[in-house]
């Protein structure tokens, strides 16, 4: 229904003061939601990062900052190591890096490590988010 | 049990270290390199000679990383010859290393133009750790730098330099800068951010010879113009390209065209000799053939490959273009495949612009084939994964430039495989 509230819950969760109002209001830099809503006609979704099998962005990094962990499968940025070069927004053909230009650093989904239920599954009205554990051959 | 061995301790070897692990928990597996250091980002030696990072923060992989990948790491040693009857490494020193499976990930050596006195103090090049410790051991009383050739490493070093308030003069042969990466508007659009901050620019232009100091004749105290033009400097920077580091295959029956001549495992005309990265001529699938695309990205997964088959593990190379994706005094550029097409023969450019952005997308048929985006790049992923793939455009091709352009203008199974995550396997995988 492109409520856009995953975008929000998102982008406040990955805020420093994790408070709706402060996050939009106050915080400089203002965090980014990692989630983003896509809408064409009667078409909407929402896109976040796929944290894929072989992940193209992992591959493609040039600092070694992006890493998929082998026991969980979740693919994270280390933004200390990040060098804000966007490569890992070139070469991930989901679109679901976002640039956090004001940081200078790339940003994506790390599944609310804070929470027991990524915010973006938390906060959706219509359950049309759900999060599914698979296991891999590995 | 196996043996490994990996020459060369960068993109392509870690790629290929990983991936021998994931199959092989136990063969013995030795990395050679000659730098000392274990494993480090070079894109970010820029950031190391302006002080912004220390080795530590550059580090490819964490500390641990050849510990606990079971790796003997030779580092700071040198590999001199391969005795393919023996399966041997000659190393200096006297040291001789067996293999089963050799894979060389030597990756490239700055080129030096024979231009008359770049033997002089104050030359240097910039693609190593020690290139820019050695640079950065100079830098006090460095006022004025001239910079030859305005491709990735020149832009990179021109921006540390920069920050390092060092006046900076760019030298470059082409009519422009970035002339491999981009085209006319996307290189001018680079240009005038290079002016913003200073930077003096001299195109269509070369060294023709480095002159010493009056005093000093073995210190670099100008250089001169191919126009005749001097411009004094107290320090020069060659960074005209990288040659592939091929010196350990020739003269063996490894074959080498301009680099090591692979098939789509990664694997040489030797039988149990593999080559990956810079190093390596592997398949473009844009370009159709195998060539040189020196870029970290296509090193990472050649390494990738060679080490998957080198433990045993059948794989084929999806194939990689030239594509880069960096950020120079504050404006990022990204581009892939082809950027300046030939004239005619079927191609077509769209292009976009606004006041501090520019896209194009560059079409032959109905497949992208080339892309260029200056200033907002947050779409290139998007597009990219639209070209790796070689997908029919016809359907939503008005909609590649706009701003909203999303998975949501994807024929419906495109963009279903999107959303499970599924591999973008490109066109010459298929």
């Amino acid at each position: 229904m492109a409520c856009r509230l995953c975008e929000v819950a998102c982008l406040v969760e990955h805020s420093r003061s994790r408070d709706l109002m402060k996050a939009y209001k106050r915080e400089k830099p203002r965090a980014v939601a990692r989630i983003r809503v896509e809408e064409l006609g009667p078409l909407s979704f929402a896109m976040s990062c796929r944290h894929c099998e072989e992940p193209s962005c992992v591959r493609a990094c040039l600092t070694g900052a992006l890493s998929k962990d082998p026991e969980t499968g979740i693919v994270s940025i280390d933004a200390e190591k990040c060098m804000g070069c966007w490569t890992c927004i070139l070469f991930c053909p989901h679109g679901s890096i976002v640039p956090d230009v004001e940081r200078g650093v790339a940003a994506k989904c790390d599944f609310c490590p804070h929470l027991e239920t990524p915010a973006c599954i938390a906060i959706c009205p219509n359950r049309a988010l759900l999060l599914a554990e698979e296991k891999t051959h590995a | 049990m196996p043996k490994y061995v990996i020459i060369g301790n960068s993109a392509g070897a870690i790629g290929a270290a990983e991936a021998i692990r994931e199959v092989d928990p136990q063969g013995s597996l030795t990395i050679v390199s000659e730098e000392p250091h274990p494993a480090y980002s070079r894109p970010l030696i820029s950031e190391f000679l302006c002080a912004e990072r220390t080795l530590e923060k550059m580090l490819f992989r964490p500390q641990s990383f050849y510990q606990k990948h079971r790796v003997e790491a030779r580092l700071g040693q040198k590999a001199l010859r391969l005795d393919l009857e023996r399966r041997q490494v000659e190393m200096e020193g006297g040291d001789k290393l067996s293999w089963e499976k050799l894979l060389l990930a030597t990756g490239g050596t700055p080129i030096v133009p024979p231009t008359p006195g770049t033997d002089k103090k104050g030359v240097f090049t910039f693609t190593t750790l020690a290139d820019a410790e050695a640079l950065k051991a100079f830098l006090p009383g460095v006022r004025r730098a001239v910079v030859i050739g305005g491709g990735l490493i020149g832009m990179s070093v021109t921006e540390a330099l920069r920050k390092c308030e060092v006046q900076v003069t760019v030298v470059e042969l082409l009519d422009r800068v970035l002339g491999a990466i981009m085209d006319e508007p996307g290189s001018r659009m680079m240009e005038k951010r290079l002016r913003e901050h200073d930077v003096n620019l001299c195109t269509g232009l070369t060294v023709k010879e480095v002159l010493g100091q009056p005093k000093k004749q073995d210190q670099v105290g100008s250089v001169t113009l191919s126009d005749d033009r001097n411009l004094p400097c107290d320090a020069l920077v060659i960074a005209i390209g990288v040659r592939p580091r091929t010196q350990l295959a020739t003269g063996t029956a490894i074959k080498v065209n301009r680099g090591i001549v692979v098939d789509a495992r990664m694997a040489t005309s030797v039988s149990g000799v593999y080559a990956c990265g810079d190093v390596a001529e592997a398949y473009d699938y844009i370009q159709g053939e195998a060539r040189l695309t020196p870029i970290w990205p296509n090193a990472h997964v050649g390494g990738l490959v060679a080490g998957r088959n080198m433990a045993g593990k059948e794989t084929a190379y999806p194939g990689g273009t030239n594509a880069n994706s960096l950020k120079y005094f504050g404006l990022p550029v990204a581009s892939a495949g082809l950027v300046n097409p030939p004239e005619g023969n079927g191609y077509q450019s769209l292009t976009a612009y606004t006041e501090d952005s520019y896209k194009k997308v560059v079409l032959k048929g109905n497949r992208i084939v080339g892309l260029v985006l200056l200033g907002d790049i947050q779409k290139s992923g998007l597009l990219f994964g639209v070209m790796r793939e070689g997908l029919d455009v016809s359907s939503f091709k008005e909609h590649l430039l706009s701003d909203s352009f999303g998975l949501s203008h994807l024929p419906e199974a495109v963009r279903r495989s999107r959303l499970e995550g599924k591999p973008v396997l490109t066109v010459g995988a298929r």
